[in-house]
């Protein structure tokens, strides 16, 4: 029960009128950011950051996870009333959310969508509070085998579980590991891969590419649709909203698998959209009647939200525990981690408790507050859509500059912003995935670094990474994954042809 | 299905067109995109290469990491030269419209451009002008509407981040004239 004491520990950091202040101007910014079309979680928070940097670590996670939960929040909203999924995570909640809306129950879909994904975030949260303290101190006996073991395993079960072609899957994390080498080797000191360019020296910083990266590639795919919206305006009475809450115990099995199927992708690379779907997916199949899905059915808004909330919660734990992000999003949070000083990983937890604690404090707060917030001003926000996009894209890409120049103060930085802008829109286009590659910069070199210092412990013997039990079992692992999609082939091949000599 | 409560319609005046003929096919993108990404890794490569990519006393070298990398990134998209070619279904398909690309390109130009105004002017000119000049040129607004907004905006930023915030900005010689 020690974590119970220190997460009340954690809320009396943040009982201060300063972070309450921060927390409720990040809900807001976020759903601003989750109902714009063309922005979404990770370009909000990418975009952001840089109001934080002269913040103290506490006041500017707090911050910046609040942004991300309003953007969670702010994407059930434009799905529901316009049919527009805001993320890709809330394309499963316009399926049931915006027929509900045409037969006039915009309202109850919506207080669905929210209470759903506050439930989703909860367990999530819960999860977090008593694992990650238990994983970090696990994680403390760790050396550099057993870290490079570990992200070796990331990188493997992205290769081995993504949905994309596999050598696309490759050709985004290789190249990300590649940039992530230039500039200056932490180990020898040596230059790398700079060609004599004194602005390749500090190497290619990792949020400058995230920002050009969702940023600015967002802003010119969207221009490339139709950008015309007709949707149904709503405004939440409480009458409704308690209509919802009366009926949601009948819906706990729905509620608790969606989370259970949330947590389990949110702390494995799967992610948010591969949650949202399966969510959705398994609700439809246990259901009495599967054909009523797809035409209004509350069911169909609680299932993937509380499963895309609870996957984008939980994808956090790796993050806290061993310094290693579940998602896109968290990979940023985990940049600003390094931008405010602090270095992430299992020490996070001993070296800055009132860190991690206030901002596991602040995601139950902030889930609060967000929900509060969200049933009270959804009519505001489904105004901003009025706004056109020849106002908002420009001040999109302002917002991207300033955050790209403001990393170090570099003009180079923002034409490295541009040219990962068009990187990012051509490979969105051809379809290698943007999220290795975003993974992989910002592992590459502690991924690197454990490496080489288990070779320099070993004397450059590969065999250290089967010398325990621990690190063998992920190594292997690792390996497993890797070859996931041939071994899945084999295996089911094997039971076919028992099946067939039968 | 009642269509009654609609009550928010933003309509798209410059939409792309449905019909509009295919620039390139994506088929042709991806096997020039990795065809990039194949002489980028052979020239990284050949640079980890040179910097020692092989193993000495105390372990692997500074460029060993990144040369195998090299390895598997060339590798990676020497497969992907070869799907892209051999998949006829792909080369077919369209990768952007000639009235997308022409969208594309009007966002484009003005951030290249806003881009070139920063270096010179400071990012403040800069955002006045790509705001103001991208709603009048793009989005058909009201010239003063346009002008007011960038306005407002780019003070907006100014206030938060140079003076709220103290992180500085790029600057040029309009800012000078104030005495930033």
């Amino acid at each position: 029960m020690e974590a119970l004491g220190l997460l009340l520990h954690g809320f009396a950091v943040l009982l201060t009128w300063k972070i309450l202040v921060l927390m409720m101007a990040g809900l807001v910014l976020g759903i601003f950011v989750g109902v714009l079309p063309g922005l979404g979680g990770p370009n909000g928070v990418a975009i952001l950051l840089p109001l934080t940097f002269t913040m103290d670590p506490t006041s500017a996670i707090v911050m910046l996870s609040c942004i991300y939960w309003g953007a969670l929040f702010g994407g059930a909203i434009t799905s529901i009333l316009f049919n527009i999924p805001g993320e890709a995570w809330s394309v499963a909640t316009t399926f049931d959310g915006y027929p509900m809306a045409q037969q006039g129950r915009a309202a109850e879909a919506l207080t669905a969508a929210f209470t759903s994904s506050f439930i989703g975030s909860l367990v999530a949260v819960l999860l977090i509070t008593f694992l990650a303290p238990m994983i970090s101190s696990f994680a403390l006996k760790f050396g550099p085998p057993e870290f490079f073991a570990v992200y070796l395993l990331t990188f493997c079960s992205f290769v081995g579980l993504g949905r994309e072609s596999r050598h696309k899957i490759v050709i985004s994390m290789s190249l990300g590991l590649l940039l992530a080498g230039v500039g200056m080797d932490t180990v020898s000191g040596q230059l790398r891969m700079t060609f004599g360019s004194a602005e390749l020296l500090r190497g290619i910083n990792f949020l400058v590419a995230v920002i050009g990266l969702f940023g600015i590639s967002e802003i010119l795919l969207t221009m490339e649709e139709r950008l015309a919206l007709r949707g149904h305006a709503a405004s939440i009475s409480l009458r409704v909203v308690l209509g919802v809450w009366k009926d949601l115990p009948k819906y706990w099995v729905t509620l608790l698998r969606s989370s259970f199927i949330g947590c389990w992708l949110g702390i494995t690379p799967g992610g948010a959209i591969a949650a949202s779907f399966m969510g959705y997916n398994l609700a439809k199949r246990f259901a009495k009647d599967p054909e009523t899905f797809g035409k209004g059915r509350i069911e169909g808004v609680f299932a993937p939200e509380t499963a895309a909330h609870a996957s984008g919660t939980s994808a956090l734990l790796p993050m806290l525990a061993l310094g290693i992000p579940g998602s896109g999003t968290a990979a940023i949070l985990l940049g600003g981690l390094m931008v405010w000083g602090l270095n992430p990983g299992p020490l996070l937890f001993v070296e800055h408790k009132d860190f991690v604690w206030g901002l596991i404090a602040s995601m139950y707060l902030g889930n609060v507050v967000g929900l509060v917030l969200v049933l009270t001003t959804v009519p505001i926000f489904a105004s901003i859509l009025r706004v056109p996009f020849a106002a908002v894209a420009p001040m999109i890409v302002v917002s991207c500059a300033i955050g790209a120049y403001a990393i170090q103060n570099a003009m180079f930085d923002i034409w490295l912003m541009l040219g990962f802008g068009v990187v990012g829109y051509v490979f969105k286009k051809v379809g290698i995935p943007l999220a290795p590659f975003t993974l992989a910069l910002v592992l590459g070199n502690r991924a690197e670094d454990a490496f080489r210092l288990s070779m320099i412990g070993s004397g450059g013997d590969l065999k250290v990474f089967w010398s325990n039990g621990l690190v063998g079992s992920i190594t292997t692992l690792a390996v497993l994954l890797l070859f996931w999609p041939a071994i899945d082939g084999l295996l089911a091949r094997i039971v076919w042809t028992r099946r067939a000599s039968r | 299905m009642s269509q009654t409560d609609l009550e928010i319609v933003v309509d798209d005046p410059t939409a792309p067109e449905d019909d509009s003929p295919s620039v390139v096919s994506s088929g042709s993108v991806e096997s020039v995109v990795c065809l990039l990404l194949l002489a980028l890794a052979a020239m990284l490569g050949y640079d980890n290469w040179r910097t020692g990519a092989s193993w000495d006393a105390t372990g692997p070298e500074p460029g060993y990491f990144p040369f195998y990398l090299s390895v598997i990134l060339g590798g990676g998209s020497l497969y992907g030269l070869i799907a892209a070619l051999l998949s006829r279904r792909k080369s077919a398909e369209t990768f952007v419209t000639r009235a997308q690309a022409y969208r594309v390109l009007a966002v484009f130009v003005p951030t290249l451009l806003f881009c070139l105004v920063t270096q010179f002017l400071g990012l403040y000119v800069g955002s006045f002008l790509l705001i103001a000049g991208f709603m009048r040129a793009i989005g058909k607004i009201a010239l003063w509407k346009s002008l007011l907004t960038a306005l407002v905006f780019t003070a907006i930023m100014f206030a938060t981040f140079d003076v709220a915030f103290d992180v500085i900005m790029p600057k040029g010689p309009l800012e000078a004239a104030f005495g930033y």
